[in-house]
């Protein structure tokens, strides 16, 4: 932003001076933090993004530790865990920070997805910033998917090897496709040397979109749980004559807020990793305390909980034409849909607060279906299980293919000019 | 020099070496992409394995790895063959049509001495190692189960012959590997010259 606008203020002298003439330091904190005015009713919904920024942070750091005690070889990593467990000086700890923030991320994300789905964070003209949201989640996955087989247990072996012949359902390439992955037919230690470099390049990667996600964000401002755009409301408020009325600066009075979350967050979070680093073999699978074993597969097997919603959709799908690549679809349509999501939604409000009793109810059901799908892609395969697979994978797209109508035939309440409290 | 700029020739020059520039990339993005293949010391690593089946007991599994993969050998009882025809009206593939099995395994018990069943140990589904159930009608596999393998993964059933069950993810029978008889008792997973 150039300096000339209406509230510039005199250039300021010695080492703050002397850096902001070089670098526009005065200018990307007013841009982005105490002149970015967010909508002053952000609730406790509003939480989880930076939460999840927090954690981001977190994972990077204890993952850069872990590393340097880290083996990635098939001979020496389950070892080299075991290592950093037992003989790293709080080894235990950062490891166990780092799983309990894997599964304390994704946590947060839902809840972040959840908070976008209330509030229509994804219509006009946030489509794009809802779509950046969707590749960080795909990021995400592919990270966690990535680090997952890096303890080499059974659990990472087996599911890693579910998931990479994912790739051989692909009809006509797929064999060759998958074994392009692996870097052998099976699983082994090319595989291992591979998702370990990819695990460690990925999250710099997320860093960046998650810059590009803030910055598409800034450039349409936040939304909130009225779904009123506050920049096309009233101009002015206490700080300035040209800010909307209903804005309060983000510092600091969000990044305070944001800090309140942080120490609530980090009471939940050390309980975790002190109390119950596994979760109820939830965050860390039983069967990823024995080395992996090429010949045998646990009796049975399932993947983190993050990644259980598809799973599930997965073994819903039965095989068409002798082939399971149907199945593959669904799974990856679940997540891929998400970015049409914008374009679904033919409703002329953007919150849920002033949306009709149908898009109530399939919200509802949507969270319910993917809780219960996580639900059941932890439980061994059963007929029925398989049945509540498929009426709740049924359920779960209905709430996007139905969308363009339900939100089109229902009656929406009025929504005030004003933001409410 | 002189003459005025050309928009035309200047956008088709900026699309010809846009174009040439993608290429190039194209190129250099080969040995890349190739590196990521198996490498000639992963190809090379396919050599033939023995089993001992002399101690084998009947009923009994035994593992081997070949090719960094599980090959099963069981040692079938007279029961369990005689059990297999009658599970063809269940099966996807009973006359093993799909041609996962060398052509001298295509026959009733999949296998070229009956008694001796050998295959791949990996579910046709997606990879996991079917955990083998080898006894008659079990309380969780019901009645009608005459043995065989249940993959713990997504629930897909195999019959004692290694072929799928209809109903269930795996869409195909098991893979018999290559292999022959050294003498009566040793099987050479993964070489059949001279076998019939």
């Amino acid at each position: 932003m150039s300096s000339d606008s209406a509230n510039a203020q005199p250039a300021p002298g010695g080492f703050l001076g002397w850096l902001d003439k070089r670098f526009p330091v005065i200018d990307t904190w007013n841009e982005h933090l105490a002149q970015y005015y967010a909508p002053k009713n952000m609730g406790f919904w509003a939480f989880f993004g930076s939460l999840a920024l927090v954690v981001l942070v977190l994972q990077i750091v204890t993952g850069l530790f872990l590393a340097m005690s880290y083996k990635p070889s098939a001979t020496e990593a389950f070892a080299s865990v075991e290592y950093i467990m037992r003989d790293v000086d709080w080894g235990w700890l950062i490891r166990y920070m780092h799983s309990t923030g894997a599964s304390f991320f994704f946590i947060l994300v839902y809840l972040h997805m959840f908070r976008g789905l209330m509030w229509g964070s994804y219509k006009k003209p946030r489509e794009l910033l809802w779509m950046i949201g969707v590749v960080i989640y795909l990021a995400m996955m592919a990270t966690a998917f990535f680090g997952y087989l890096l303890p080499w247990g059974q659990m990472s072996y087996w599911g890693a090897q579910v998931i990479v012949n994912l790739f051989s359902a692909v009809p006509g390439i797929g064999e060759s496709l998958s074994t392009w992955v692996r870097g052998d037919y099976v699983i082994s230690d090319a595989t291992l040397n591979r998702f370990y470099a990819f695990h460690f390049l990925l999250p710099f990667i997320l860093v960046g979109l998650v810059f590009v996600h803030i910055v598409a964000l800034h450039r349409v401002g936040s939304t909130n749980p009225d779904g009123i755009e506050i920049k096309k409301g009233p101009k002015g408020n206490k700080w300035s004559d040209t800010a909307p009325a209903d804005g309060i600066p983000f510092h600091p009075y969000y990044t305070v807020k944001d800090i309140m979350g942080l120490v609530a967050f980090a009471a939940i979070f050390s309980a975790v990793v002190f109390f119950t680093p596994d979760f109820h073999h939830l965050f860390l699978e039983a069967p990823n305390f024995q080395p992996a074993d090429p010949l045998k597969t646990p009796p049975h097997i399932a993947p983190v909980w993050y990644f259980t919603p598809y799973y599930a959709m997965l073994r819903a799908v039965p095989p068409i034409a002798a082939s399971q690549f149907p199945g593959v679809v669904v799974m990856f349509a679940a997540i891929l849909i998400l970015f049409f999501l914008p374009w679904l939604d033919r409703s002329p409000v953007r919150s849920m607060r002033y949306k009709g009793i149908l898009s109530k109810i399939f919200l509802a059901a949507f969270a319910v279906s993917f809780v219960v799908l996580a639900y059941l892609g932890l439980q061994p395969a059963s007929e029925l299980h398989t049945l509540l697979s498929q009426i709740f994978t049924v359920v779960y797209f209905s709430f996007f293919l139905l969308m363009p109508i339900y939100t089109k035939l229902e009656k929406t309440k009025p929504v005030p000019e004003r933001v409410t409290t | 020099m002189d003459q005025p700029a050309d928009p035309k020739r200047r956008r088709t020059l900026i699309a010809a070496t846009s174009a040439l520039g993608a290429v190039g990339v194209g190129f250099v993005a080969v040995p890349f992409i190739a590196s990521m293949n198996p490498s000639a010391k992963a190809r090379a690593a396919g050599a033939p394995v023995q089993a001992d089946v002399s101690k084998l007991e009947d009923g009994a599994l035994l593992r081997v790895k070949y090719r960094g993969q599980p090959v099963w050998i069981v040692n079938r009882t007279d029961k369990m063959l005689a059990a297999l025809p009658t599970n063809d009206p269940k099966l996807v593939d009973p006359n093993s049509t799909v041609p996962h099995q060398p052509e001298y395994c295509q026959n009733p018990t999949r296998s070229i001495k009956p008694k001796y069943f050998v295959a791949i140990g990996i579910c046709t589904h997606l990879g996991c190692s079917p955990t083998y159930r080898p006894e008659f009608a079990p309380d969780d596999l019901g009645p009608d189960w005459k043995g065989g393998w249940h993959c713990p993964c997504h629930g897909s059933k195999f019959d004692l012959a290694g072929r799928v069950l209809k109903n269930v993810p795996a869409p195909t029978n098991l893979w018999v590997p290559k292999y022959q008889y050294i003498n009566d008792t040793t099987i050479l997973i993964g070489e059949d010259k001279g076998a019939a």
